[in-house]
């Protein structure tokens, strides 16, 4: 009875999807929203990199929407895993290769992620790949000494300040030019590096909001107790 | 040319997905999973998605396994014999 109605689910789910297919026009996009940013975007944002103009331009606000989903998700972990055993014993340091190289990658990576992070504007990347990279320097050299821990008090005030100044930045264009999160400050020149108004400026945070708060939730996993 | 590659490509990730379901070891799943997102990233380049292959390749290839190995380690399930026959 069970294995039929599974069937019967699969069946109509393959159904559904088999109408959507025969009905989405194939080969090209029945969006006419996504040409006039490829038109426009580079004129109106002054970025080179149009997923950027899209991504803290365009749609600006449901970038915030993925910060506060972002928020969410490292609270959820924070309060799941609770406060640590302080009896519970810790792992030990790692052999001097995995210590010797956490150190020699914590700098390099460190300045990859920024660049990213700050020529998001101007090539592929920006604040959510930069700022992955960013926390996984920060949590490398944690894996190889367990023991030595991390400040999360730094961390939570960087993380704090970035979501708060995202969103002045946003009250700000709201009072200026009457629309939430716009872009300000003027364009500059296409293909520099001070260029795009506040859009580099709002993806600097959003790189150090995703960096401070992907090395807090690694941390606090890899500070967890582990069951034996 | 770009149609063979993404052939090969798109049959190593399903290769690599079979993996994830079928390896006993939930360690070596999780690396199969990476690997996953890794081919995944590297067709976003082929089809010209820089940034989505970046993001690929930052979070689903690395970030991702990270917070499962870090899971399965708190769970205590990490274990790097698992499901081999010689192994007691």
């Amino acid at each position: 009875m069970r294995k039929a109605a599974s069937l019967l689910f699969a069946g109509g789910l393959a159904f559904l999807l088999a109408v959507l297919v025969a009905k989405l026009p194939f080969g090209e996009t029945p969006m006419v929203l996504g040409k006039q940013v490829l038109a426009q975007g580079a004129e109106q944002t002054g970025t080179a990199n149009l997923v950027t103009s899209v991504v803290v331009g365009y749609r600006a606000y449901d970038t915030l929407g993925e910060l506060s989903i972002l928020f969410t998700a490292a609270l959820a972990l924070g309060l799941v895993l609770g406060k640590r055993n302080a009896a519970a014993p810790r792992d030990p340091d790692a052999g001097l290769v995995l210590r010797a190289s956490a150190d020699l990658l914590l700098p390099l990576l460190l300045v990859v992620g920024f660049y990213i992070i700050l020529h998001g504007h101007l090539t592929p990347g920006g604040g959510f790949q930069g700022g992955v990279i960013v926390a996984a320097a920060l949590f490398i050299p944690i894996l190889a000494r367990p023991s030595r821990g991390l400040d999360h008090g730094v961390l939570v005030w960087l993380e704090s300040l970035a979501g708060a100044l995202f969103i002045l930045i946003g009250l700000a264009a709201l009072f200026q030019d009457g629309a939430f999160l716009e872009p300000l400050l003027g364009k500059g020149e296409l293909g520099r590096l001070l260029s795009g108004g506040t859009l580099p400026l709002l993806y600097l945070l959003v790189g150090v909001k995703v960096g401070a708060e992907l090395t807090g939730l690694l941390v606090n996993l890899a500070d967890a107790e582990a069951v034996e | 040319m770009t149609e063979w590659l993404a052939l090969i490509l798109v049959v190593m990730m399903l290769a690599a997905a079979l993996a994830v379901v079928l390896v006993p070891n939930l360690v070596g799943a999780i690396a199969a999973s990476s690997a996953v997102s890794l081919v995944v990233a590297v067709i976003f380049v082929v089809l010209r998605a820089p940034d989505v292959a970046m993001t690929e390749a930052a979070v689903g290839a690395g970030l991702s396994a990270a917070v499962l190995g870090l899971g399965v380690r708190r769970l205590g399930l990490w274990k790097l014999n698992e499901g081999k026959k010689d192994d007691a």
